[in-house]
């Protein structure tokens, strides 16, 4: 009896707040997913960028290498630069190819075999605070996408009931007339998905064009951690699904509602 | 309106009892009981009046026959199954086979004639293909054949009741019942609901008419009568328990 039961619960006895509370939860959704999603991005990025990287710092043993560093400071340091007294280390950047900590281990093996008193700095330890925070963030985009999801769930069990109640009559109609609980249930879920899915659609369209905006103009200040934070077309697609996972989700809630609800009508 | 399933009235060896009730009793809450000791049964194709004064329980024995309530106590069986422990799944496949008039009628107001007196067809799962046939012939049925666009509030109270009947019986309901049918409407308008009914159960539904109205029990000659006092059947001759069915 779907298309032809379409009218049978009354437009009149139901506002439009449900589609805007749905609009409204899916648009802090998305910017919230955004979050998570862009700063895993950076992590990631940051966390590939920086494994296997490190410092190698001589602090003697290197006469050969004194005169050209003298010769780098001497903009800054004038003919001080060449003062023997003046500490000058040997810095040596390196690049593994294998960032795994036994490579990183045997390094400093080497190294140590070599120049005992040299210091070896890893640039993921430097960073390991800040990707700490980024993945804070993501695990907070991700906790609050949860929090959205469960709100939106109850406020569709609330709208279900109150649905409910607006519309007795009518369900005690179709209930004398042989209708199940399934066919019932089947009316506030086709209205309860039309009110999301249009919900949805205003609410994650301006999300997406709010982080469209965000990410151009992060893109334009040039900062490297920003530019990683960007978005990829996976997320692009994760975010656009959004809106259809809360239709699905608000439909399943509005069926449990109203076929537990309906139980206790004989 | 097709013709009933068993194609008219028959005979009283033939008919079965298709309503049995046996001590059944009603109580709302932890009052008194609103009937009580409930014992008949009604046979298949037969007409009868449900009559009794206000507050004797009428509306509450119709509730429990159309199985919006379950009893107290007692047993009840519709259609030969057990009505009182059925799980409340089985429910909505016994209810399509039921017709019924509410004393309210019970229209839906933002739905057209027409869609009212569909709804049973919709429930019931009838392709829309086959839907506007069956309603215009009801609609011709009771005499609204120009108004199915119409909604309820438009219509007078005869005309709603008509609409109530032409929905509770589109779906060829084994048994119809009607709570008050004519309480409405004017005499001739009763009149001519009567003939419905009987026109219905000449094509072989049980029919059972809740009234107060002692009136009407001499429109239908053989009819048979039912009356409720304080919650309790009254059935000095036992005809209710061995029911004799309407001669053919």
């Amino acid at each position: 009896m779907a298309h032809s039961t379409a009218r049978l619960l009354d437009d009149a006895r139901d506002g439009r707040a449900m589609t805007w509370v749905i609009a409204i939860m899916l648009f802090l959704t998305v910017l919230a997913a955004a979050m998570g999603l862009a700063t895993r991005n950076a992590a990631s990025t940051l966390e590939r960028s920086l494994a296997g990287r490190l410092t190698v710092q001589l602090t003697s043993g290197a006469p050969d290498a004194r005169a050209a560093l003298a010769e780098l400071l001497r903009p800054w340091l004038g003919a001080d630069s060449a003062d023997p007294a003046l500490p000058l280390p040997v810095m040596i950047d390196v690049d593994l190819a294998d960032g795994a900590p036994a490579t990183l281990a045997r390094v400093r093996a080497a190294v140590a075999g070599i120049a005992p008193e040299a210091r070896i700095d890893a640039h993921a330890s430097w960073m390991a605070s800040v990707a700490g925070m980024l993945s804070l963030a993501t695990w907070l985009g991700a906790g609050l996408v949860a929090l959205m999801a469960s709100a939106t769930a109850m406020v569709v069990v609330l709208a279900a009931r109150a649905g409910l109640d607006a519309h007795r009559a009518t369900i005690e109609v179709m209930h004398m007339l042989g209708a199940t609980d399934v066919q019932v249930a089947r009316l506030f879920q086709r209205r309860i998905a039309r009110d999301a899915l249009v919900g949805g659609a205003i609410g994650g369209a301006g999300a997406l064009a709010l982080v469209a905006v965000i990410g151009m103009r992060g893109a334009g200040l040039g900062s490297e951690l920003l530019g990683a934070a960007g978005l990829g077309a996976g997320a692009w697609v994760t975010l656009a699904l959004l809106p259809l996972c809360f239709v699905l989700l608000a439909m399943a809630a509005a069926r449990v509602a109203v076929t537990r609800a309906l139980r206790n009508i004989l | 309106m097709a013709s009933g399933a068993r194609g008219g009235r028959q005979t009283a060896p033939a008919m079965a009892n298709i309503v049995q009730f046996e001590n059944v009793g009603l109580r709302y809450g932890t009052g008194q009981e609103t009937l009580s000791d409930l014992s008949f049964n009604l046979a298949s194709g037969a007409f009868y009046f449900l009559t009794g004064a206000s507050g004797a329980g009428k509306t509450s024995l119709l509730k429990l026959l159309y199985l919006a309530q379950r009893p107290s106590r007692g047993i009840i069986r519709l259609f030969g199954e057990d009505a009182v422990t059925m799980p409340r799944g089985r429910l909505p496949g016994f209810r399509r086979r039921i017709g019924v008039v509410f004393q309210d009628f019970r229209l839906i107001p933002h739905l057209s004639i027409a869609d009212n007196i569909a709804l049973p067809l919709r429930v019931a799962g009838v392709p829309e293909a086959d839907v506007s046939g069956p309603v215009s012939e009801m609609l011709a049925w009771v005499g609204l054949g120009d108004r199915g666009a119409a909604r309820p509030a438009t219509l007078s109270g005869g005309e709603q009741q008509r609409v109530a009947i032409a929905r509770a019986v589109i779906g060829r309901p084994e048994i119809l019942v009607a709570d008050e049918p004519t309480g409405n409407v004017d005499p001739e308008m009763a009149d001519r609901l009567l003939l419905l009914f009987d026109s219905l159960n000449r094509l072989g539904t049980t029919v059972l008419v809740a009234t107060h109205d002692l009136h009407l029990l001499s429109r239908v000659p053989d009819a048979q009568m039912m009356r409720l006092d304080k919650g309790r059947l009254q059935d000095p001759t036992g005809a209710l328990l061995h029911p004799p069915g309407r001669q053919g």
